[in-house]
């Protein structure tokens, strides 16, 4: 009897602790999450929306060459981006968690967090200064005989501002991850007569690998809905699927459109979420 | 004595007299509160910059009116804020002339009383009888200024001569660096005038919106970005846009008086008029101080505010306006062309049958055109 009320005191005590976890997820994300879906089926007449069960949004988003384009451009830049930010990000990464002593990694984790302390917005409108054809790299360019290129409007520009946006994200997350790779691991692999490269590749980076899969699908997720680097830097051409989510209320206000757009972005982060959680935690064996 | 220790105590209060100075000012706070109450808010729907202190700020000053902008882009993004809010939400709307029927259809705006209004002054006739304004012979709106879309461009890589055809855009030199304001109405349209539609350029059957399709989807090559207002501006300031679709000196004379190397021309296939207008909006309760808001809008000093606005300037529509514009500022007045006689004069164009009223589509949805635009976008 009191074993059992123990437990049943265990539970009372866990699902108050849980209650405000599952208030905050129903009214912030379950009950927004439903309204869309539910929003995607109304009908717009007279730029009011109308409560509908209709599937002619779905029809005609999915109907037209425009939104699959716009589906495959956003995800093929949020892959390079994620590519090429993990990449980046890396040597950065294993310097501050293996070749730095613990106070330099504090300050430069503290160096990270600073450019989130100012807008996104902002940090991506000085972009322009930098990349503009009269800019900072093809003044310098331009001593070295070469240039001017055309940065800004490009695919290179939405990259460049989805790098702003993740880069100093997945370095802390990158750095957090590798700074708790067991060291004596590294260094038995280092006393077996492993090399350096081989050391990173099949010790430290299969160690990290759950902070290091984390850090990339960040920055996949974050690239994936940015709406303001390809906007302003890649100058919407061609625009993305934040920019057609935009493109949709602007003109018409065709927000059960919208939220097609916005639900099919959210089932492919979905999809791409769930894979990489399930290959970061996959024993390896499994693999 | 006493008063030496009284100085005293003010400077450096004891316990008790702290405790009495924060009652009573806790006590006063509701009587303070009241004073500022006393100033009326009027929220305004507008485009940015309406609601701005070098607009509003001297009739707030002189009315104890405090003006509460709520900024939109895009008439039925205007429409969509006042159909999801609660009648009386706005005082006073500024529309886009050709959306004002639509307000005056759906009921979100007050009749005015033409009276109150001093319509002779106006610079041209169709400004005292603007289309959609009036229906029933009742007043729905005023019109208070207005401007011209035609060819924006870069001084630097397109000449006078050039800029006058809407041919330039196509020009090889400018190839990569032609943006759009990302709106498809105003840049449809010029396409639609140059494709020889002239006062037609809205009422488009099914072979002339085809030709207006194929064209746009000709000059695409030769874009660089669809842009906002802040990217058109920043787009054309550092160079990286040589020349501008859908836009008019409302962007390129802010950065004309900063002394960039830009301009706008109305081209020879003809121009683009925006138009903005007025309104008092349904179940205000502030109609008063808003019309009065409106009259001083219309007079001299309103329209010199209008025409010098920071965020984008407008042309006067009365001629009291143009007479005080050219007293205070002759350079902007020149600069627009705002003088009588001058070849680009505005109210000239007009009258020569150069400009077209911006309006909707009429025999295609804005929807189509809004398709179509995301198709060009991604083509």
């Amino acid at each position: 009897m009191s074993t059992k009320k123990a437990e049943s005191d265990d539970m009372t005590y866990k699902l108050v602790w849980r209650l405000p976890l599952i208030f905050w997820q129903s009214i912030f994300f379950l009950g927004p999450l439903l309204l869309m879906v539910a929003m995607s089926f109304f009908l717009v007449k007279n730029y009011r929306m109308v409560e509908a069960f209709e599937f002619q949004n779905w029809a005609k988003m999915f109907g037209r060459n425009y939104f699959w384009d716009s589906y495959l451009l956003t995800f093929g830049l949020a892959t390079t981006a994620t590519i090429v930010c993990t990449l980046i990000a890396f040597p950065a990464s294993y310097a501050l968690a293996f070749k730095v002593s613990e106070n330099a990694r504090r300050w430069a984790i503290f160096l990270l967090i600073i450019p989130f302390f100012t807008s996104y917005l902002v940090r991506t409108f000085s972009w322009y200064v930098i990349l503009a054809e009269s800019g900072v790299v093809n003044s310098l360019l331009g001593y070295v005989g070469l240039g001017p290129y055309t940065m800004l409007n490009t695919k290179f520009g939405t990259l460049v501002g989805y790098l702003t946006l993740t880069l100093p994200l997945v370095v802390i997350l990158q750095t957090i991850s590798l700074a708790q790779v067991d060291r004596s691991l590294v260094e038995a692999a280092h006393n077996l007569g492993c090399g350096r490269l081989r050391t990173v590749m099949t010790v430290v980076v299969p160690l990290a690998k759950v902070g290091l899969i984390i850090g990339a699908v960040f920055c996949f997720i974050l690239s994936f809905g940015d709406f303001v680097a390809p906007y302003y830097l890649g100058g919407s051409k061609p625009p993305t699927l934040p920019i057609l989510i935009i493109d949709q209320t602007k003109s018409g206000q065709q927000w059960p459109r919208a939220a097609v757009v916005a639900i099919t972005m959210m089932v492919t982060l979905f999809a791409i979420a769930f894979a990489a959680i399930y290959a970061a935690y996959a024993k390896r064996g499994k693999q | 004595m006493k008063d030496a220790i009284k100085t005293a105590s003010l400077v450096k209060p004891n316990r008790r007299e702290v405790l009495k100075y924060a009652g009573a000012s806790a006590l006063a706070m509701p009587f303070v509160n009241r004073a500022w109450a006393q100033t009326v808010e009027i929220n305004m729907l507008a485009w940015y910059g309406h609601g701005e202190p070098d607009i509003v700020g001297e009739f707030e000053a002189a009315n104890n009116v405090k003006f509460k902008p709520k900024y939109y882009a895009g008439g039925d993004n205007m429409l969509a804020l006042i159909a999801q809010s609660p009648p009386g939400t706005y005082d006073v709307i500024l529309s886009d002339a050709e959306f004002v029927q639509q307000l005056n259809a759906a009921d979100y705006i007050e009749e005015l009383n033409p009276a109150d209004y001093n319509f002779d002054d106006m610079l041209h006739e169709d400004f005292t009888k603007f289309p959609g304004h009036w229906a029933d012979g009742k007043l729905h709106s005023m019109m208070v200024r207005f401007g011209h879309l035609g060819v924006s461009y870069n001084k630097n890589a397109i000449t006078a001569e050039e800029a006058e055809s809407y041919a330039c855009f196509w020009k090889e030199e400018v190839k990569g660096k032609v943006g759009h304001f990302d709106w498809h109405l105003p840049s449809l349209g010029m396409i639609s005038l140059y494709n020889g539609n002239g006062s037609g350029l809205w009422d488009l059957d099914d072979d002339g919106w085809a030709k207006v399709q194929e064209t746009t989807l000709g000059l695409r090559p030769q874009v660089g970005g669809y842009f906002d207002y802040g990217g058109t501006f920043n787009s054309l300031k550092n160079g990286e846009m040589l020349a501008m679709c859908g836009i008019g000196d409302w962007i390129t004379g802010v950065l004309e008086k900063d002394g960039a190397p830009v301009g706008s021309v109305v081209p020879k296939e003809g121009g683009i008029q925006w138009t903005e207008s007025y309104c008092i909006g349904k179940g205000s309760s502030k109609a008063d101080i808003v019309k009065k808001f409106i009259q001083y809008m219309l007079s001299p000093e309103g329209q010199v505010k209008s025409a010098q606005m920071a965020a984008y300037p407008g042309f006067c529509i009365t001629k009291a306006g143009r007479a005080k514009l050219n007293e205070v500022d002759k350079k902007e007045a020149e600069r627009t062309g705002q003088v009588d006689g001058m070849a680009n004069d505005p109210i000239t164009l007009v009258k020569e049958g150069r400009i077209h009223y911006r309006d909707i589509p009429k025999q295609q949805s804005l929807e189509d055109w809004n398709d179509f635009w995301s198709e060009y976008k991604n083509a």
